[in-house]
């Protein structure tokens, strides 16, 4: 888990690059939730020892990235921070796996570095698209569509309640470590006794606050619905996009690209 | 940790998602069925709580290591069932969304790990019997350690189960269960202790939270369709998975024959009634011996245990189904032979 200051911070920042104004930026958020699917869904659904297959796929994230004004360093160190687990669980796919695959002259690469690899590609390109994915559109415009595309609305509401009141217990909750540190020279307290009545009282504090906030909605008229303030609104060259970049990720899973290419450069040579 | 979108296939992300979204129909009816609107902003905000409660790390006495809470089980004691888990998937999804932590096919499954068995297995089936009436401080510690225990090893289990049936990673599944099973064992010890440090702070400040915060349950008999949906699992968990670990080792009856006579099976008479009812039973045996008809030609030396095979799930699966038709048949046959007898 991200300490509590950069968490702040981040989920700040990526709500600010989502409200910058481009062409990908305006674009229905139902297009670019269902076009990021049909990516994730094809990626992942390549065999083990699949790498150069999966190369031309990475033209998704690099139109969207370059289309979105999105900064690249930051979307990089986020994918880095999360790779941790993929890593410690692939890792092992080099020590079980010895079998040589691949003879680069005289260098025997073994089927377990192979698909080592592939872990490794596939987690930079779905973790990247997830990320884009709201760094292009915004949080709130992604629970709008996920309500239009059936989504039940109590979880709906629930994620939007989530993401508005994240703010404000983030930052007590950091006022309260901040408090902790203080008093212990940088420690991390007495352990679990302190935890739970910091936790215990960041929990009162919290149900007192849910009373007030409903109270506050009930009077400004609230009847349990949450109505979107602009409707959306799918355009023709919109379900263009999603059709045309979805027979593209189709095409480039059945047919090896790189491959195809290869061989051409090669009869073209030789 | 939760499970990347690397390590798993599109169908093990994609029948876990079905799952999922399932159990979030369902939640979702049920809060707007049992609870008023005042729940609506209560479990946004729990949610909220439970993020940045995870952000607050604390040591663990002994180890030095610095440990944080996961959150399924406060939030199962203070909603019950379905809010927790509704509130638990969105601060999943945030984390999915936000920090990239489990990609968005991964999802499905970490949902399914981190919020359905804690908060519709362990929850009602642990805590609940032990701490949920009579709430007393050893109840609750009891009570939130075994149940975040409990959740936690069926996670795990979970992790365990999608990795090996995605097939990306090579670890086989008795390292892996090695690995997984005795950290998140400690982990779980760990969180019963936050979660029960944390509920027991709140019902000394103020009791009456823990009464009123989750709908008060009428005290009697589990109802039957509980019970019955309880047993059905149990029977799918042992058809399908336990038969794995069937022992390989020949039974009482085949043991002593092989002793006696150097053969496992007596051989039967090749002709008369013998003949045609054996030639009918072998028309009829789809899943001959427990397994797939063309896996038994590649039974080479010494089988593998647990022996994972598709064939033996499917074949405990179809058994205890079939049972349960033959016996609801048997049921009713008897309910209507019962019926003119009592009218009269």
């Amino acid at each position: 888990m991200p300490s509590i200051d950069s968490t702040f911070f981040d989920i700040g920042t990526m709500d600010a690059i989502s409200r910058q104004d481009t062409f990908v930026h305006r674009m229905d958020p139902r297009i670019k939730v269902l076009t990021t699917l049909v990516f994730i869904v094809c990626v992942v659904s390549f065999g083990k020892h699949d790498i150069s297959a999966l190369i031309p796929f990475l033209v998704y994230p690099l139109f969207l990235v370059v289309l979105g004004d999105v900064p690249v360093g930051y979307l990089l160190r986020k994918v880095m921070l999360a790779a941790p687990f993929a890593v410690l669980i692939g890792i092992f796919n080099p020590l079980l796996d010895r079998e040589v695959l691949v003879q680069l002259g005289p260098f025997g690469i073994s089927g377990g570095w192979v698909s080592f690899l592939s872990i490794l590609l596939r987690f930079t390109m779905t973790v990247g698209a997830a990320l884009i994915l709201i760094a292009t559109t915004g949080y709130h415009a992604v629970c709008m569509a996920l309500e239009r595309m059936g989504v039940p609305q109590v979880f709906v509401v629930q994620l939007l309640f989530l993401h508005r009141y994240l703010f404000v217990l983030v930052d007590e909750a950091s006022r309260m470590v901040r408090a902790r540190s203080l008093r212990s020279f940088q420690g991390k307290g007495a352990g679990i006794r302190v935890f739970g009545s910091m936790a215990g009282h960041l929990l009162l504090r919290t149900l007192d606050r849910a009373q007030r906030i409903h109270l506050a909605m009930l009077s400004r008229g609230f009847d349990g619905n949450i109505r979107p303030f602009h409707p959306l609104r799918v355009r023709g060259w919109e379900v263009m996009f999603l059709l045309g970049w979805s027979a593209l990720f189709v095409l480039m899973r059945c047919y090896n690209v790189p491959r195809f290419v290869g061989t051409l450069i090669q009869g073209f040579v030789s | 940790m939760h499970m990347a979108d690397a390590l798993i296939s599109p169908v093990v992300g994609g029948t876990l998602w079905a799952a999922t979204a399932g159990l979030i129909g369902y939640s979702s009816r049920k809060v707007k069925q049992d609870m008023d609107d005042r729940r609506i902003p209560l479990m946004g905000v729990l949610g909220a709580f439970i993020f940045a409660a995870q952000m607050i790390n604390f040591t663990i006495p002994g180890t030095g290591s610095s440990g944080h809470l996961g959150g399924g089980m406060i939030l199962a004691i203070l909603l019950g069932p379905a809010a927790a888990f509704l509130t638990l998937a969105s601060v999943l999804t945030v984390q999915a969304l936000f920090f990239a932590d489990g990609g968005l096919l991964a999802l499905g499954c970490n949902i399914f790990n981190l919020g359905f068995f804690p908060c519709f297995v362990a929850y009602p089936l642990v805590y609940k019997p032990i701490a949920g009436d009579k709430i007393h401080q050893t109840r609750i510690v009891i009570g939130a350690v075994l149940s975040a225990v409990f959740g936690l090893q069926l996670g795990a289990l979970g992790v365990v189960f999608e990795t090996l049936f995605s097939g990306i990673s090579d670890l086989p599944f008795a390292t892996f269960v090695l690995l997984m099973q005795p950290i998140h064992l400690a982990i779980g010890i760990v969180e019963g202790l936050v979660t029960a440090a944390v509920v027991v702070f709140v019902w000394k400040a103020r009791p009456e939270i823990l009464g009123t915060t989750v709908a008060p349950t009428l005290a009697g008999t589990p109802s039957m369709k509980k019970v019955l949906a309880g047993l059905l699992i149990a029977a799918a968990v042992a058809g399908g998975l336990i038969s794995w670990f069937a022992s390989t080792h020949p039974d009482g009856l085949e043991w002593s024959i092989s002793r006696s006579t150097g053969k496992e099976e007596l051989e039967s008479s090749k002709k008369g009634l013998y003949a045609w009812l054996a030639e009918l039973q072998e028309k009829t045996a789809f899943l001959p011996d427990y397994g797939f008809k063309e896996s038994k030609k590649e039974d080479a030396s010494g089988e593998a245990w647990p022996a994972v095979d598709s064939g033996t799930s499917l074949s405990g699966l179809l058994g205890g189904v079939l049972t349960l038709i033959i016996l609801v048949l048997i049921g009713v046959l008897l309910k209507r032979r019962k019926k003119p007898h009592a009218q009269h």
